[in-house]
C-alpha cells in the first residue's frame, strides 16, 4: 500500500478540484441537453460524485477524517434519493406512459 | 503520478459517454464505468473504506436499480426524446460557462501547493469507524431512520394507486 500512496503524493491538489470541476459541468450539462428523465437523473449522480470525490480529496490531503465521513453519509443520503426518485419516475411513467419530461409541464400551472 | 493522469481521462471520457450517447442503456453502463473509475480515484486518495461502500453502494445498488427500470420501461432508441439542436447547444454553452467559471475561480484563490499526505491512514476502516461511532454517531444512527423513510416512500409511490385502478 506504500508504493500506492506514495504514487498519489505528487499529484497536486488543484487537479483534483479541476477534475471535479469538469465532472461537475459535465452532469449540468447533461442536465441542460437531455430529455430522458432516467438520464436526467444519472447526470444528477455524476454530480454527486464529482462532489464526493473533492471531499475525499480534501480530506486526505488535509489529514482530517470528518470528510471521509461526510462523504459516507452522503452516498447513504444519495441511496435514498435514488430509490424515492427511481420510484417517482416509474409513477411519472404509468400515468404519461412516456418519461419525456416534457410532458410535465403541467406542473408549472 | 501518471496513473492519476490515466483514471481522470478515463472519468472524464465515461461521463461525456453518459451525456451523449442516444441508447439509455449504454448511457448507463458508461455510468458504471465512470464509478468505477472514482473506486479506482478513492483507492488512489488511500480511503479504502469509501472504496469499498463506492463499489457496493454505486456499482451493486444503485446500478441495479437504475437498469432495472430502464429494462421494467422497455425503452429504445427509437422512442428516446430528443431536444432542438439550439437548446441543446445554449445547454453546452451554459455548462462551459459554468465550467470556465469554477475554473477562474480555482486560479484566483491560489491554493498552497500540498504535494505530501500528512497522514494517509485517515481513510482506513479502523479510524473511519473510530470517528464514526464517536462524534458521528447521531448522525449515524438518524441515516437509519432516513433510510427506513426512503424505503417506505418508494414502495407507497411505486404501488399502484387503489382508487384509479377501480374507477
Amino acid at each position: 500500500m506504500d508504493n500506492i500512496t506514495s504514487t498519489i503524493q505528487v499529484v497536486p491538489l488543484n487537479h483534483y478540484i479541476l477534475l471535479s470541476a469538469i465532472i461537475f459541468s459535465i452532469g449540468v450539462i447533461g442536465v441542460l441537453i437531455r430529455r430522458n428523465a432516467i438520464i436526467i437523473f444519472m447526470c444528477v449522480e455524476l454530480m454527486l460524485n464529482a462532489v464526493n470525490l473533492l471531499l475525499v480529496a480534501f480530506s486526505a490531503y488535509s489529514g482530517d477524517a470528518s470528510g471521509q465521513v461526510f462523504v459516507f453519509f452522503v452516498m447513504a443520503l444519495a441511496a435514498a434519493e435514488v430509490a424515492v426518485g427511481l420510484a417517482i419516475i416509474v409513477m411519472v411513467y404509468r400515468n404519461t406512459s412516456s418519461i419525456d419530461i416534457n410532458v410535465l409541464n403541467r406542473l408549472k400551472w | 503520478m501518471s496513473l492519476f493522469y490515466l483514471v481522470a481521462f478515463l472519468s472524464i471520457l465515461f461521463s461525456l459517454l453518459v451525456i451523449f450517447v442516444k441508447n439509455p442503456v449504454y448511457s448507463v453502463l458508461a455510468l458504471i464505468a465512470t464509478f468505477f473509475t472514482f473506486t479506482i480515484h478513492y483507492i488512489l486518495l488511500n480511503a479504502q473504506f469509501l472504496a469499498v461502500v463506492n463499489f457496493i453502494v454505486y456499482m451493486g445498488a444503485i446500478m441495479v436499480l437504475f437498469l432495472f427500470v430502464l429494462m421494467l420501461m422497455n425503452l429504445n432508441k427509437d422512442t428516446e426524446p430528443v431536444k432542438s439542436n439550439l437548446l441543446k447547444i445554449i445547454g453546452v454553452v451554459a455548462g462551459g460557462s459554468l465550467l470556465v467559471t469554477l475554473i477562474g475561480a480555482i486560479n484566483a484563490i491560489q491554493t498552497s501547493e500540498v504535494s505530501k499526505l500528512p497522514n494517509s491512514d485517515i481513510g482506513l476502516v479502523e479510524n473511519l469507524g473510530k470517528v464514526l461511532f464517536s462524534e458521528f454517531l447521531l448522525p449515524f444512527e438518524l441515516t437509519s431512520i432516513l433510510l427506513f423513510t426512503a424505503l417506505v416512500g418508494a414502495v407507497l409511490l411505486a404501488k399502484k394507486d387503489k382508487r384509479t385502478q377501480n374507477g
